[in-house]
């Protein structure tokens, strides 16, 4: 585009001449994003406090010790009770956070997660359920109405599915993104393959992959088609999998944020607000 | 920021933004969970929660009313069945009843029945079973399979001739869940789990007797719902048209405790 844009005879746009800033986000963009930032956190504090109910992992139909792949829970040392983390054979030490941490009173009490990441604080499974299917809905719904709307108005093919031209650049595009080297002016207009490859994986992956798994916990649902859930490994491995889910979706958050930082806070913020973005110089 | 002269008041500001928002980020997320902490004790609040259980229980019925929970083969059941909940009733009355071998235990059928009933254990025993081998599923997020025998439930309300006006099934147990009398374990299901196929009242686990702490003498296996709405211990079923009056008026002992009526999630 810039190349084409520097041909002489045309009216020769000079960087002054660019717009400063482009209208990036579309009114319904904005609105669900911001519907599912709050889906996503209460959909997570009141999953860890559900997990905290039975704090393990299993991969299998059933909960038997010998399928068990993760587990948080307490060990006696020195006549303290110390939490660890056992993931698989290997066990971690983590106390303070995972297995034991600080209550309301300030002293150390028994429980997987610790209350500041749980919704409720305090134990209490039938109200996190409630939180938890209640924002199931609203997310389930949200992510329908994004997915329709993303192909329908063309957001998915603009936007969002890299070009070949793109694809070919990705070595590139990592490069960029390993040395905190991020698109200016024109380029910066579209997203660049990795966030495409980032966001996409998350929308058509680990989305589906979240809700499916919810539905193999139910065991109504898990009695429209007898046997779906095997294709998921079974009920505790669907478990499982929700589990992985969400903390990919963690992940994905926490490096989501970091861009969002670190190419420009303000504007970014801005942009999922107004929908209006300042090209970075 | 490479520069080695003194930073510029354009960066200071920056860096203040920045530890502003840091604080504010801080701030929000403990206000956020302050917030639904304060919500979950706001009884509006968790009257809109509480929708989403009828949403999807509705949803539910519309998708699968006699829809089939999977049924296991013999090389799935867990070598020892998980047990929960209670494991032994308190009191000297279950205790002579399991030293008596269930002899003087009755199960009896009432409320709006035409034809009220009381069987013996061996009556229950010698009624045609089903046998199925089902995965059960408890609130906190285990499973267990094993192998469950007993009456259909639809076989027993046939015989009792149900009342038109009955719109649900009302499990009364043996077991106190706490020092007073008011806590007996009771659960109560509507007519389409009553009636369903796999709805058995099993005595039989895994080709044995129903140990005591898995129920004995009889348990509700209600397959398509969570475990704490297949009570253990069951002595008598109640036809009601609703379950207002019943102990703490919502159904059931974890119900009155805040639980969903609804466990089919």
């Amino acid at each position: 585009m810039t190349s084409a844009a520097a041909a002489p005879t045309a009216p020769v746009p000079t960087a002054a001449r660019l717009p400063k800033t482009i209208y990036r986000h579309r009114a319904p963009v904005r609105v669900m994003h911001w519907v599912n930032v709050l889906c996503m956190i209460i959909l997570l504090g009141s999953g860890l406090q559900i997990f905290n109910a039975h704090p393990a992992l299993y991969w299998g139909h059933d909960s038997r010790d010998e399928t068990r792949v993760l587990q948080i829970t307490q060990r006696q040392v020195a006549g303290e009770w110390r939490g660890v983390t056992r993931v698989g054979s290997a066990e971690f030490a983590t106390h303070g956070v995972l297995g034991t941490s600080r209550g309301e009173d300030g002293a150390y009490a028994a429980r997987a997660f610790p209350s500041w990441a749980t919704i409720p604080g305090p134990q209490w499974l039938s109200m996190a359920r409630m939180w938890h299917f209640f924002f199931a809905w609203i997310f389930v719904l949200n992510g329908i109405a994004y997915v329709l709307w993303t192909v329908l108005s063309g957001h998915l093919r603009q936007d969002l599915l890299p070009t070949r031209k793109e694809w070919r650049g990705i070595g590139r595009s990592i490069l960029d993104h390993i040395k905190l080297r991020h698109p200016h002016g024109e380029e910066a207009r579209r997203y660049n393959v990795l966030q495409n490859i980032a966001y996409l994986s998350i929308v058509f992956g680990v989305l589906p992959l979240i809700v499916i798994g919810g539905w193999a916990m139910s065991p109504m649902m898990d009695s429209f088609a007898p046997g779906w859930v095997d294709l998921l490994g079974g009920r505790q491995s669907a478990r499982t999998l929700h589990f992985i889910a969400a903390l990919l979706l963690v992940a994905f958050v926490l490096v989501h944020l970091f861009e969002v930082i670190v190419t420009g806070l303000v504007n970014n913020l801005r942009s999922m607000i107004t929908g209006y973005w300042r090209l970075p110089k | 920021m490479k520069t080695m002269n003194p930073t510029p008041p354009f960066f200071q500001q920056r860096r203040e933004r920045r530890k502003l928002l840091r604080t504010g980020i801080a701030v929000a997320a403990g206000t956020a969970l302050a917030g639904c902490d304060a919500l979950s004790h706001n009884n509006a609040a968790v009257q809109v929660l509480r929708s989403a259980e009828d949403l999807s229980r509705s949803v539910h019925r519309v998708l699968g009313r006699r829809a089939m929970a999977q049924e296991f083969t013999a090389k799935d059941i867990a070598p020892k069945f998980r047990a929960n909940g209670t494991t032994m009733p308190s009191g000297e009355d279950y205790a002579a009843m399991v030293a008596a071998g269930f002899s003087e235990w009755r199960l009896t059928i009432d409320g709006l029945v035409a034809n009220p009933l009381e069987f013996t254990l061996q009556e229950v025993m010698a009624m045609p079973a089903r046998t199925q081998i089902t995965r059960h599923d408890c609130v906190e997020g285990w499973s267990c399979i094993g192998q469950w025998k007993g009456p259909r439930l639809s076989q027993l309300l046939h015989m009792a001739q149900v009342k038109p006006e009955a719109k649900f099934v009302v499990f009364h147990c043996l077991d106190k869940m706490e020092a007073d009398e008011d806590s007996m374990y009771y659960e109560s299901v509507d007519l389409d789990d009553a009636y369903h196929e796999q709805t058995i009242l099993a005595w039989e686990l895994n080709g044995k007797p129903l140990p005591v702490e898995n129920g004995a003498p009889l348990r509700a296996r209600i397959e398509r719902q969570l475990g704490y709405k297949q009570p253990k211990y069951l002595h008598r079923i109640e036809l009601v048209s609703d379950f207002a009056d019943i102990s703490g008026g919502k159904g059931g002992y974890w119900e009155d405790q805040g639980y969903s009526w609804y466990g089919g999630i």
